[in-house]
């Protein structure tokens, strides 16, 4: 009976269709218009001149101009990374000093006064208390600066301008102009990036939106850039030009990551995504003025302690397999050691070295630790004496400078800086990601593309900037 | 509209200090209501100031992309409150929108809020009568009232509601302005003192409304308890799969009952 209805229905409504030809759905889409456009002509009453939207539209056709849209675009967020740059030493040191100077001594002496285990209170303060101690110390203060600016410039409606910049060189790639917007958000988090495709309505547009979303710099890697640009190019010059030389640089890695969107997206449009490019209206919304404080607070809550609570969950136990690896012997040498000499001739061929590619593979569940992890095997692996507490011990210098110098010891040279930076901006995304991009696509192959591509590219990278490096360098 | 000469107990105000925010805890509610919109009409706003939840708000369009679920307690009465993505239509195939639309056809929320923008209202209204069609128990929340008035526009929110057939609440969601009468009418439209009588898309070619009378006259027919035969109709002689699929699976019925 039920069926018989369904039926029935069904092919009154195909033979309906018949009849009625092609031009349905323009024909509905109109009928709703005209409806909309009758009931607001009785009810909207427009007072005077609109003194605001003359505003906005002057300030898009500025935020938006052809010539000006760029450069104000790079302005703007070289402003906000200048800041963010200068703003968070003096925090970071003091939480250092804090965290590591002096809780980090006090809970060693309080483990030596009640008879803990050697191993017990290696595991516990040297392994998971130092790894969320670095993190909280060198996270917190980029991350409290750097997200209340950009949930400002958020509020205040900047964000689709710097998509409509940017549509024109996605669509001209071959994907969805929408693309702008969840490459933004990847500067924020790969992982959000990677849901906010939901937006993009092409299944395949959509697909090369979250395969390249990891080339976006996240807020677990501006740290580790900030670093290096600090340590090995602001060096380079007089230190009052240093922050502005390393914001520079900072920048010229985010545009390379853009480039590369664009040149990866190009590359997948054009062979194995082939197909039509999607039109859509991008609405730019009016501009409002920000509620400042709320912004801030709201922003500090919501973005700045969740990004940071993620990190100290992940970064508890990488530092409990740093302390394991570094410890546990085969054979007279520790498994660290035994991987980072195992790696170091593939690494030195990248102009990197073995710690560096043993610290990604340990960190692979948070960019953010690649830092602590990095200094810690160094120090280990050298055995130097002196400085750090002893093997498989995270910890924190007191300035750059000595971070640069046990980077230095440890063989580190400009190349390897760079190269450093290039890396981090090339590599597979952390594993939140990963699991979010297989969520999103339900795919392991592509799941697995777009994990193993950037680390690819990031090889190829890396490798042709060391070889021309040292044949240029002789 | 609304009901009048009961004195303080139905007066907004006088009912809006017993609103209690649940944050996400939506167990054993007493009405399911969903917040529909376009894109940064502050939905999301809405959604904190009925809640107390800080989901983040942006402005910039396609910012929520799930729904996000939230609680309030209001009159003895608890509220599930779920926020749609953001979405100008539902007659489109990309995930926010299906999420909107399949949410409003098949999840029966007791009362839809559309939120619109003050400012933008003839765009707005495109989604608008497209719920309209959909449910007919929806309450519209004219908000951003404090931009649009700075943009020297006024709106005459009693001859919308009359040619909607549905209340307009006017309010500015981001300074609270207008939400206590959001929740007291959200409960009248729930427990049926007020009932809507919603607006038909009437500006159809005839031989499109004729197509559209014949079939949804077939569809009431069979389905009696079927409350958006209309939009059923639109939407086969749209062709649309999932339409055409919940049809045959009897989704529409096991919603019913």
């Amino acid at each position: 009976m039920k069926k018989d209805n369904t039926d029935k229905i069904l092919e009154m409504a195909s033979s309906l269709r018949w009849e009625m030809g092609q031009d349905y759905h323009d024909k509905l889409t109109e009928g709703i218009y005209a409806d909309a456009s009758a009931i607001s002509g009785k009810v909207v009453i427009q007072e005077g001149v609109n003194t605001n939207t003359t505003f906005d539209r002057k300030l898009d056709q500025i935020l938006t101009s052809r010539k000006f849209g760029f450069p104000i675009m790079l302005f703007i967020l070289s402003v906000v990374l200048w800041l963010t740059i200068q703003g968070a030493n003096v925090p970071s040191g003091l939480l250092a000093d804090l965290l590591l100077g002096n809780i980090h001594p006090w809970l060693k002496g309080l483990a030596a006064a009640v008879n803990m285990p050697w191993w017990l209170d290696g595991f516990l303060i040297d392994g998971v208390y130092m790894a969320v101690a670095w993190v909280v110390s060198v996270m917190l203060p980029p991350m409290a600066i750097f997200f209340p600016l950009f949930t400002l410039l958020e509020d205040f409606g900047y964000l689709p301008r710097v998509a409509f910049n940017l549509d024109d060189w996605f669509r001209r790639t071959g994907a969805h102009g929408k693309q702008a917007l969840t490459m933004t958000m990847g500067w924020g988090c790969n992982a959000a990036g990677v849901v906010a495709t939901r937006i993009i309505d092409s299944p395949r547009e959509r697909l090369i939106a979250i395969i390249t979303n990891n080339f976006s710099l996240c807020n677990g890697r501006w740290p580790t850039q900030i670093l290096i640009a600090t340590i090995f190019i602001g060096a380079l010059v007089p230190s009052s030009l240093s922050s502005l030389v390393s914001t520079a640089t900072v920048i010229s890695v985010a545009m390379l990551g853009v480039f590369f969107m664009f040149l990866s997206s190009w590359l997948l449009s054009r062979t194995v995504l082939k197909g039509q490019v999607s039109t859509f209206n991008l609405e730019l919304p009016p501009y409002r003025p920000p509620r400042f404080w709320q912004t801030l607070y709201t922003s500090l809550i919501d973005r700045t302690l969740i990004v940071l609570w993620r990190a100290v969950v992940f970064a508890a136990p990488a530092g409990a397999v740093i302390w394991l690896i570094s410890n546990i012997s085969i054979s007279d040498s520790s498994i660290a050691n035994w991987s980072i000499d195992y790696l170091d001739g593939f690494g030195w061929l990248l102009g990197l070295n073995g710690v560096i590619l043993l610290a990604y593979i340990v960190a692979i569940p948070a960019n953010e630790i690649i830092i602590p992890t990095i200094l810690m095997l160094t120090v280990a692996n050298l055995n130097m004496m002196g400085v750090g507490a002893g093997d498989g011990v995270m910890f924190e210098l007191d300035s750059d400078t000595e971070t640069g110098d046990i980077l230095r010891s440890g063989g580190w040279t400009l190349l390897t800086g760079v190269n450093l930076m290039l890396f981090s901006l090339l590599h597979n995304p952390c594993s939140t990601t990963i699991y979010t991009i297989y969520q999103e696509t339900k795919s392991w192959k592509w799941t697995a593309v777009a994990s193993l591509m950037p680390l690819m590219l990031g090889f190829i990278v890396t490798f042709l900037v060391a070889q021309v490096w040292r044949i240029i360098a002789g | 509209m609304e009901a009048h000469d009961k004195g303080c107990e139905t007066c907004a105000f006088y009912n809006a200090a017993h609103l209690k925010k649940l944050g996400v805890n939506t167990e054993n509610a007493d009405y399911v209501i969903a917040l529909a919109g376009n894109p940064n009409t502050g939905k999301s706003t809405v959604f904190n100031a009925l809640t107390g939840l800080r989901q983040h708000t942006g402005n910039w369009p396609g910012k929520t992309v799930t729904r996000a679920e939230g609680g309030y307690a209001y009159n003895d009465k608890k509220y599930r409150l779920i926020d749609l993505p953001g979405t100008y239509s539902l007659l489109s195939t990309s995930e926010d929108e299906e999420v909107a639309r399949n949410f409003i056809l098949f999840g029966r929320p007791d009362v839809t809020v559309i939120v619109v923008d003050a400012s933008r209202l003839e765009r707005n209204l495109n989604l608008v009568l497209q719920v309209l069609e959909i449910t007919d128990r929806a309450v519209l929340c004219l908000n951003l009232m404090d931009e649009a008035k700075r943009h020297g526009i006024a709106i005459d929110d009693r001859s919308l509601a009359r040619e909607l057939g549905i209340p307009v609440v006017a309010a500015s969601a981001r300074s609270q302005e207008g939400i206590p009468e959001l929740i007291q009418t959200i409960e009248e439209v729930a427990n049926g003192t007020i009932r809507c009588k919603p607006h038909r898309i009437k500006n159809l070619p005839k031989e499109l409304s004729d197509a559209v009378d014949k079939l949804s006259a077939q569809i009431s027919k069979n389905f009696p308890d079927l409350p958006n035969s209309r939009w059923v109709a639109m939407r086969l002689l749209d062709g649309d799969a999932d339409v055409r699929k919940a049809l045959e699976t009897g989704e529409f019925l096991t919603a019913t009952a």
